[in-house]
């Protein structure tokens, strides 16, 4: 089975977030940058199918150069190879394009992907790999079990979850469930040695234009002050939440 | 050329997204000077879209179900193309969140998720959406022909205008998919942290699993969902998907009451978007006073058993 992980390389979740250009570009001074935490979940399923199914694992990552520390990390948890599509990724339907353009050549049976990336928010690449390649895609995946060509997956829905069964090959955009917090891995020194000999290929990126474009961000307007209320008298808040804030 | 707004149901009634959509579409239409038709499969009652303004119902019967992502894609980009429809506008349920990337690359539409508001502009088209995982906005131009909106949760609310649509019975062509539905479980009884309306979370501030009597007496008492810190789903005091934040469940209910939680930045970006935020917290300190609307600096053990003998009090002679 030939696993096609897609890592996006994201501000860690602790990174406060500022802007410069009046506004217009993300500000990553200071900023430390990591494996999307829904990536590092697929990243660790697939990890698990090679170790237990004989799978091989390629990590794929569309952006510039300076996302390579991320993919030699992922080659450090013990993905065997990694490719780095050379282009500034700033459209999801951009990024899903040049991903289904690897993937088309390289007969994945599985791509595995994060549900949304943390910093854009979009949620949109896995549908549109599967979509550009006609598999099937199932997103908000929390399990996934593949025998042969055969694939039991759970997704969660509103309200509960449902158990889907399906065939390779299929993109999948997972999250925490698809394996635990605890299997995450910290590479050890020793995989960070052998990552440096892994191979990590460049490729141009495909003409596409954008079909969206960023034109600005906004900070969410600082909150007023928190009214305090004092614990002997609850009263209050029941009143202010209906009087108020209008909410009860 | 018309707005197209998807109105999903579920066992054939709208969800409460669908008629934020509806409505939603309904401003969009008028932004545009044009009509809105609404897409809705299976669905008992589609008349009930009257009351948000659609212009013209297309419904499709199908004996597929509305949670498989691929035939829904499909009778969205047909509808809209058989509607000449400019922009297509999709609720974010589960399925709403599946299917909107599967039409974007069927119609060569550019599509902005999660976005929170009217455009601020139609031509070009400007979107303001969630980005940073609630850190920030981002205004987006989607610069195609045909446009994708997935609109946010609870982020526009219902606006009621009252039309007579009329009503067209449509078969899409169907499309195969290798998936197949096995089962569905229902978390048990309780609201969902998605739709609900107010949520109550608890965080490590409650001890242990046994304490979480707390925070179901005062949900049930607010008709609301519980819902938990990362650390409290880690540990297995409560189910994965009641863990709320950055990496869990986004909330963008109109209250959220957070017990016992101190208010992490991971833990604030998933919740950002709840309207007013209560904070019962024994520490003065804790960060997430700041985030907050109302605190009440206690201890939970003596603060909730009063807050919930005070909500019965008022339900009672608000009934
Ligand atoms: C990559 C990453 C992703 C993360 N994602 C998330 C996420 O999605 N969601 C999330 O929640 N966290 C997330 N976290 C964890 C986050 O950083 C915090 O550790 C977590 O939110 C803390 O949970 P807590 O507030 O329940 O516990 P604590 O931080 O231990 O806070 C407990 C609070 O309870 C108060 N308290 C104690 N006793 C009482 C009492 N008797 N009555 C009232 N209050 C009391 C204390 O004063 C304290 O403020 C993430 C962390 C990382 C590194
Ligand atoms: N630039 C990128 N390179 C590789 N994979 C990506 C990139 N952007 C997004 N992805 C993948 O697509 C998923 C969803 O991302 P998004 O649609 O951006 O929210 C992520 O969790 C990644 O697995």
């Amino acid at each position: 089975m030939k696993i096609l992980v897609c890592i996006s390389h994201v501000p860690d979740t602790t990174s406060k977030i500022n802007f410069t250009d009046n506004n217009a570009t993300f500000d990553p001074t200071g900023v430390q940058f990591v494996i999307n935490p829904y990536d590092e979940f697929a990243l660790t399923r697939a990890m698990w199918f090679k170790e237990k199914q004989g799978a091989s694992v390629t990590v794929i990552n569309v952006g510039n150069a300076s996302t390579e520390p991320t993919l030699r990390k992922s080659l450090a948890i013990g993905a065997d190879e990694a490719i780095r599509v050379n282009a500034e990724a700033t459209d999801g339907f951009f990024v899903a394009k040049q991903i289904a353009e690897v993937a088309k050549n390289g007969n994945y049976d599985l791509i595995l992907a994060g549900k949304e990336s943390i910093d854009y928010n979009g949620g949109m690449v896995p549908g549109m790999i599967a979509s550009i390649l006609d598999y099937d895609v199932v997103t908000a995946c929390i399990g996934l079990e593949i025998d042969g060509s055969s694939a039991t997956i759970i997704r969660e829905i509103d309200g509960g979850k449902e158990t889907l069964s399906g065939s390779l090959p299929l993109v999948i955009g997972g999250q925490k469930g698809l394996v635990e917090e605890k299997d995450l891995r910290i590479p050890n020194m020793r995989g960070i040695m052998t990552a440096r000999k892994k191979p990590l290929t460049v490729v141009e990126s495909i003409a596409f234009q954008n079909t969206t474009t960023s034109t600005n961000f906004e900070k969410p307007v600082p909150k007023g002050a928190c009214t305090m209320i004092t614990s002997d008298n609850v009263d209050e808040l029941v009143s202010l939440l209906h009087e108020e804030a209008k909410v009860i | 050329m018309p707005v197209l707004v998807y109105a999903e149901s579920s066992e054939g009634k709208f969800k409460k997204v669908a008629l934020e959509a509806t409505s939603y579409g309904k401003k969009v239409a008028q932004q545009l000077k044009d009509s809105l038709v609404v897409l809705t499969i299976n669905c008992d009652n589609p008349s009930e879209l009257n009351t948000y303004g659609a212009d013209k119902i297309v419904t499709v019967s199908s004996n597929k179900n509305n949670s498989d992502a691929k035939f829904v894609a499909n009778s969205i980009q047909q509808t809209a193309q058989k509607e000449n429809a400019s922009v297509i506008i999709i609720d974010s349920s589960a399925n709403g969140l599946s299917i909107a990337p599967i039409v974007a690359i069927k119609l060569n539409a550019g599509y902005a998720s999660n976005v929170v508001a009217l455009p601020n502009s139609t031509s070009p088209l400007i979107v303001k959406r969630k980005s940073f995982s609630n850190k920030a906005f981002n205004h987006t131009e989607i610069s195609t022909p045909v446009k994708i909106i997935g609109l946010a949760k609870n982020s526009f609310g219902l606006i009621e205008s009252n039309t007579e649509a009329s009503i067209e019975e449509f078969s899409p062509i169907i499309v195969n998919s290798s998936l197949s539905s096995v089962s569905i479980e229902k978390s048990s009884g309780t609201v969902s942290i998605a739709d609900a309306e107010i949520v109550v979370s608890g965080g490590r501030g409650l001890k242990g699993p046994e304490n979480w009597g707390l925070i179901e007496d005062l949900a049930a008492v607010l008709g609301a969902a519980t819902a938990c810190s990362k650390p409290v789903s880690d540990m297995g005091w409560r189910p994965h998907g009641e863990h709320v934040g950055q990496t869990g469940k986004p909330v963008s209910s109109s209250l959220y009451i957070a017990i016992g939680i101190s208010g992490a930045i991971q833990h604030l970006a998933g919740i950002n978007a709840s309207k007013v935020k209560v904070v019962i917290n024994t520490d003065p300190e804790a960060p997430f006073f700041k985030a907050a609307d109302y605190g009440i600096v206690g201890d939970a053990f003596e603060v909730v058993p009063k807050l919930i003998e005070k909500l019965k009090l008022f339900k009672a002679q608000n009934a």
